[in-house]
């Protein structure tokens, strides 16, 4: 039997009208924008299923769109953010689509600046949870709630233990752990979720490795994410 | 600990202790939290129910969809110049529960309660019968842990989700929810409590869940106005010493067999009830074409 706290009940503090289409959408949007990073100026909103046919009338847009600047699902300035990203130099645009094999409440944000794009997929599955997919190809299953770290290596020998060593070392306890690639040899990631928050100089020494070519956190607080 | 109403009820008896206090407790062992951390926590919440009550009095909300909005002020305005039918106290609290979905439907900020569709019962329950009672925000924060731990209860043993259960799952737990804090702010005893939570849920088994063009506007705010109404009528035959037929954990058992048993069309997808009707699928039609 599943266990509750009385603010799973009485809660979230959300801008409406609906968990899954707005609060989780805003959620999707802020956790893909910390995998992605903070440069970009432009952003494809790819929607399908439900957040397709309903994102009007649910402002499932201006969530998603509001996540991505950074906003938390409380934010009073949420069902403003189209024109706050536009203030801010941002080019947004929304595409009503049909992704194979996806939760009917998905969307694939693509953020891009020059010729760099990175790609997450992900699903708003109930209640304002959600869960990341994809990474540019690669699949994935992270929440989130979790401090997570995203890692794109080259696929060699060892790389694992290296970074495993690193967390080690800061005393960090790996809860799940998930490994892929797209080839052999080639490019690799993994994603790291764990019982301890992600301190920045670690984040730093992960960086430093030298097959790791990007390394992204999120810490997450039930009420508001840390960015680091 | 407590899995269900059985439980909790035996907890208060032990411990002499009222349902809010048993949910606190179990609050601070299961998180770690301070009682003064946690009923800040739920002040919070208190404070986002009590301004997403009062916006819509005054002020004509739109909602997004367009569906509904400006019925909250036009009950409040209703209460003002007329002499209401089932008097002021039962009009004011469907007002307050209008203006929560209103506020909702509008992109506004509200606390789900225990979903954002549901959002208007706990509220307009709590800070009405608190209005009547002349009672301090305390005793209100009481209120929504004894709420929260009716919600529970239901949550573990049957749904809050309309997707799963139907809007009885929603509006009906919330009305529960909301029927077991009115008694003990009333004084009630816990098993009059339970009782309430009962008659709430047994009024309502069985409500589908058929929002016209799948968005949390028709017939949600209504629903949102009677779960109010059927709350505090059924705290009143609790407190009365009327008893329920059905013990509440079987009246949760029975709603969840119930939402399971409804088909899907019934069921948050829009395919049935008001949302099937030739009204409704019209209106979904002007909205997205």
């Amino acid at each position: 039997m599943v266990n509750y706290s009385s603010f799973d009940i009485l809660g979230p503090i959300m801008i409406g009208p609906s968990s899954s289409h707005t609060a989780g959408a805003a959620r999707l949007g802020k956790v893909a924008r910390y995998i992605a990073g903070d440069n970009f100026n432009k952003v494809k909103f790819f929607l399908h299923g439900s957040f397709a046919k309903t994102y009007k009338g649910h402002g499932t847009d201006k969530a998603l769109a509001a996540g991505v600047l950074g906003m938390e699902p409380f934010d009073d300035n949420l069902p403003k953010s189209l024109d706050i990203a536009k203030d801010l130099g941002y080019d947004f645009i929304f595409y009503e689509t049909e992704l194979e094999y996806e939760h009917p409440n998905t969307a694939k944000i693509v953020f891009t600046e020059n010729n760099n794009e990175i790609s997450v997929t992900g699903s708003s599955i109930g209640g304002g949870s959600i869960v990341i997919t994809n990474i540019d190809g690669y699949d994935v299953n992270l929440t989130g709630e979790y401090p997570t770290i995203f890692i794109r290596h080259n696929d060699k020998k060892g790389i694992i233990s290296e970074v495993t060593t690193v967390l080690a070392g800061f005393e960090i306890n790996v809860a799940k752990m998930q490994v892929n690639r797209k080839n052999k040899g080639k490019f690799a990631s993994m994603v790291i979720e764990t019982d301890d928050s992600l301190p920045k100089s670690m984040l730093a020494l992960l960086k430093g490795l030298e097959d790791v070519l990007t390394v992204r956190a999120i810490n997450p607080v039930k009420e508001g994410d840390i960015n680091v | 600990m407590f899995n269900t109403g059985n439980e909790l009820l035996a907890l208060t008896k032990e411990n002499d202790k009222k349902i809010s206090e048993i949910v606190i407790e179990k609050e601070i062992k299961t998180t770690g939290q301070s009682e003064k951390e946690l009923r800040e926590k739920m002040k919070k919440n208190l404070l986002v129910m009590k301004e997403s009550s009062e916006k819509g009095l005054k002020k004509e909300i739109k909602s997004i969809g367009g569906i509904i909005g400006g019925d909250a002020k036009r009950l409040n305005n209703y209460i003002k110049h007329k002499s209401p039918i089932s008097g002021s106290t039962i009009n004011k609290a469907m007002a307050r529960a209008l203006s929560c979905s209103e506020v909702n439907a509008a992109m506004g900020k509200i606390c789900a309660a225990p979903t954002a569709g549901s959002c208007g019962i706990i509220p307009a329950t709590i800070i009405t019968t608190s209005e009547v009672l002349n009672l301090e925000e305390d005793k209100m924060i009481n209120a929504l842990f004894t709420a929260s731990g009716i919600g529970e209860i239901i949550a573990k043993n049957s749904t809050l989700a309309g997707a799963e259960g139907g809007c009885q799952a929603e509006c009906g737990a919330a009305s529960a929810m909301a029927a077991a804090s009115i008694v003990e702010l009333a004084g009630g005893s816990c098993e009059m409590s339970l009782t309430a939570a009962s008659i709430a849920i047994k009024n309502i088994l069985g409500l589908i869940c058929d929002p016209i063009a799948g968005l949390v506007e028709s017939p949600c705010a209504k629903r949102n106005a009677s779960g109010t109404v059927n709350a505090i009528t059924s705290a009143d035959l609790a407190l009365a010493g009327i008893e329920s037929v059905i013990p509440f954990d079987e009246v949760v058992e029975a709603m969840y067999k119930v939402g399971k048993s409804l088909p899907k069309e019934l069921r948050e997808t829009s395919l049935g009830g008001l949302a099937a009707t030739e009204t409704g699928k019209k209106i979904k039609k002007d909205i997205f074409g």
